[in-house]
């Protein structure tokens, strides 16, 4: 261990007996990466806004399935999450669309990442706008029905829009997570950044472990970075006049 | 206009109302006063359905709020309210806050419902801040624009929930002021409020409430003009109140 | 599909074994954790500079790397320093230990900014030095504060240590998985496990819900 030979460059070096590149690899990775955290972030979102919306209605039966849902996954671990959704799942279902998701769904290990991930994150999105709704004063609701909107346009018009304002700083965090929790996927084969960091220091450059897993490592900390700044940069154009968030 | 009868509200185990009974005639201005947690808040949030009562009735214009049929967005729509703490809606410019019910709930187009929104804040004074978000203003000029707000549903009442009591002293009279403005146009009104003042100046009847039941409820005339037929708390109430 | 039952009762020797290393590597990392969290927090709110930002970076860069990474790096980086081969399992718990520190630094932050200023002057002014007044006045009311959010990050840590899979450790997963494939009973595993990972994570949850609307009450 003590003769370590450090080569910093070793991800510009050509892949053995191939005319690829090992940066190759890690740029398609990280494009990998991107996508699956971006459309799980659109599902978590939407599904998220609906569940949290429903956690905070009047009917209780609405809300109770929405509180399952919350119980339910965020008390799992997202790595058995996605192995529930990529072994298991095929084998419950009719047996013709598991051996279609087995079989001939097309990049399998993506989509059931962008789809299990964005269930766990709804989760955790549900639960912000939850108490962003919760946190704008009770009138808010009651000034919104006394002029004759139904709940759902005092939902639509009132409620939700500031309710959006005040969940950015933790949403932002969420934002910066599901980028995080994307590396995961490489457990069911997506393979995204993580991934292709293993193929390389596992199997081609055994001797230079530490300089592949420091620069992959870097390169997620740039992404979350840069995930954190647009956060920031939607929350100063949404912010309203003469509002301090926390206050009246 | 509004009739009360024998509404009774529980929290649970606890009677927040006791068979409350009284009449808002079209262009009557009431007055209802009492101590805090006598009720009368909850007792006018229950005119429009914004809380739920579990016996007796409020019929509206001639629509019962008991009534499980009742369509209440609609009849919220042609009731006005005003509120303690303003509750203008802060993510909307003052315009929006003036449009947004008038489009969604009544439909009136965007320059209709602009057109209405100016005219009414030129009414009350603010005309210059059409543009600005709410948490621009004082709370004087807020609840003056909550009171447009309200104003341009054509409401055939309207309500009012302690509308100076979240204001600084040298804001109250600003909101007054549109207030008495408005009862001498003949607006139908009903007002939770301490101001007797303005209860003195243009009110047509007082109801005095004090754990959940009516006490009083009486001309203005009869009211402040022969304290010593009061119930005793209510002079006890008014004595504490007109010292200063 | 025929589910096979059975399997479970033979595995769960292996499976508590997993268990127990799943336990030990969170109540370690918490412990570690929350003690290295709070010398972090303090070094972040102190008002020497490099102090406050070595220990904002330090915070900033664990909390922007997804836990596998940091774990894998560990892995490939603590032989390096020590000069001889680590084991998965020691691997985890120094690194959860210093990963965890960083967001237990941020509760515990947040925990010290609650108390108000006076108590410091208050302090002061009976003569403390500043790690008296962190010893005696503002850490007690402060960690009081926060118990119940340090709690519902051990919850999360305690999921998170699954995510050990990726060095092949035997954690509860971990077990679960490897005799999933000796057995083939991979449903029945991996079920199983969700079940546990599920009721041990809502009870505690539940649990420290509770605990809040005690502590809320008592302040």
């Amino acid at each position: 261990m003590s003769q370590y030979q450090w080569d910093w460059l070793v991800i510009f070096e050509n892949v053995t007996d191939t005319d690829e590149f090992y940066y190759q690899w890690l740029i398609s990775g990280l494009g990998w990466t991107l996508l699956i955290a971006l459309s799980a972030w659109v599902i978590a979102l939407i599904l998220g806004t609906i569940i949290g919306t429903a956690r905070t209605l009047p009917n209780k039966f609405v809300a109770g399935i929405a509180t399952a849902y919350v119980e339910l996954f965020r008390n799992i671990p997202l790595i058995v999450q996605l192995f529930m959704w990529f072994f298991v799942l095929p084998e419950m279902v009719p047996t013709n669309i598991g051996n279609w998701m087995k079989q001939d769904m097309p990049h399998p290990g993506i989509i059931t990442s962008i789809i299990g991930l964005g269930l766990f994150t709804a989760a955790r999105v549900a639960e912000q706008i939850r108490t962003g709704i919760l946190a704008l004063p009770r009138g808010q609701k009651n000034a919104g029905l006394a002029l004759g909107l139904t709940l759902a346009q005092t939902y639509r018009h009132v409620l939700l829009p500031m309710a959006f304002r005040v969940v950015i700083p933790p949403l932002t965090s969420e934002f910066m997570s599901i980028f995080k929790n994307s590396a995961v996927a490489y457990s069911i084969t997506a393979t995204e950044l993580f991934f292709q960091m293993k193929q390389i220091t596992g199997d081609y450059k055994p001797a230079n472990q530490i300089e592949v897993v420091t620069i992959v490592g870097l390169i997620y900390i740039l992404v979350a970075f840069s995930a954190n700044r647009i956060m920031t940069f939607i929350e100063r154009r949404v912010q309203v006049p003469g509002y301090i968030s926390g206050g009246k | 206009m509004i009739s009360i009868k024998n509404v009774s509200k529980w929290y649970g185990n606890f009677q927040v109302l006791t068979d409350c009974t009284t009449e808002v005639k079209k262009g009557d201005v009431v007055v209802v006063c009492g101590p805090s947690g006598s009720g009368k808040s909850t007792l006018i949030k229950c005119v429009n359905a914004l809380e739920p009562f579990q016996k007796g009735d409020i019929v509206v214009d001639g629509t019962s709020i008991a009534d499980p049929s009742t369509n209440l967005p609609k009849i919220r729509s042609r009731v006005g309210m005003v509120f303690q703490h303003f509750e203008l809606f802060p993510h909307l410019t003052i315009t929006r806050n003036l449009a947004l019910a008038q489009e969604k709930v009544l439909g009136r187009s965007k320059d209709e419902a602009m057109t209405k929104g100016l005219a009414l804040l030129e009414r009350v004074g603010l005309k210059d801040h059409a543009h600005k978000f709410p948490g621009q203003l004082s709370g004087g000029q807020q609840q003056r624009v909550a009171i447009a707000r309200a104003l341009a549903m054509d409401p055939i009442v309207m309500l009012f929930d302690e509308p100076t009591s979240a204001l600084d002293p040298e804001m109250v009279n600003e909101v007054l002021d549109v207030m008495v403005e408005l009862a001498q146009e003949g607006m139908t009104m009903m007002c939770v409020t301490h101001e007797m003042g303005f209860a003195r100046k243009v009110a047509h009847r007082v109801i005095f409430m004090d754990k959940g039941h009516i006490v009083e409820d009486c001309a203005k005339e009869e009211f402040f003009g022969d304290l010593n037929s009061r119930s005793e708390r209510a002079r006890h109430f008014l004595s504490k109140i007109l010292q200063h | 599909m025929q589910l096979d039952w059975s399997s479970i009762p033979r595995a769960s020797n292996a499976l508590w074994e997993g268990f127990q290393f799943s336990i030990s590597l969170t109540a370690f990392a918490a412990l570690a954790g929350i003690i290295l969290g709070t010398l972090l927090a303090m070094a972040r709110l102190s008002s020497i500079k490099p102090l406050s930002m070595i220990a904002s970076g330090y915070v900033n860069i664990f909390r922007s790397t997804p836990l596998v990474i940091v774990i894998y790096w560990f892995y490939v980086v603590l032989p390096f320093i020590i000069g001889r081969p680590i084991g998965a399992e020691h691997s985890a718990y120094v690194t959860f230990a210093i990963f965890e520190a960083a967001y237990f630094c941020e509760i515990m932050r947040a925990g010290i900014q609650s108390i108000p200023k006076g108590q410091v002057y208050a302090g002061s002014a009976l003569g403390f030095t500043y790690g008296q007044n962190m010893r005696y006045i503002i850490l007690p009311q402060a960690f009081r504060n926060v118990v119940p959010l340090l709690l519902t990050q051990t919850i999360i840590l305690f999921q998170d240590t699954s995510l050990v899979y990726v060095l092949g450790a035997t954690d509860l997963f971990g077990a679960a998985d490897k005799i999933a494939h000796r057995d083939n009973t991979l449903l029945e595993m991996y079920v199983t496990v969700a079940v546990i990972y599920f009721v041990i994570s809502f009870f505690l949850s539940r649990l420290v819900k509770h605990l809040h609307s005690k502590i809320a009450i008592i302040r």
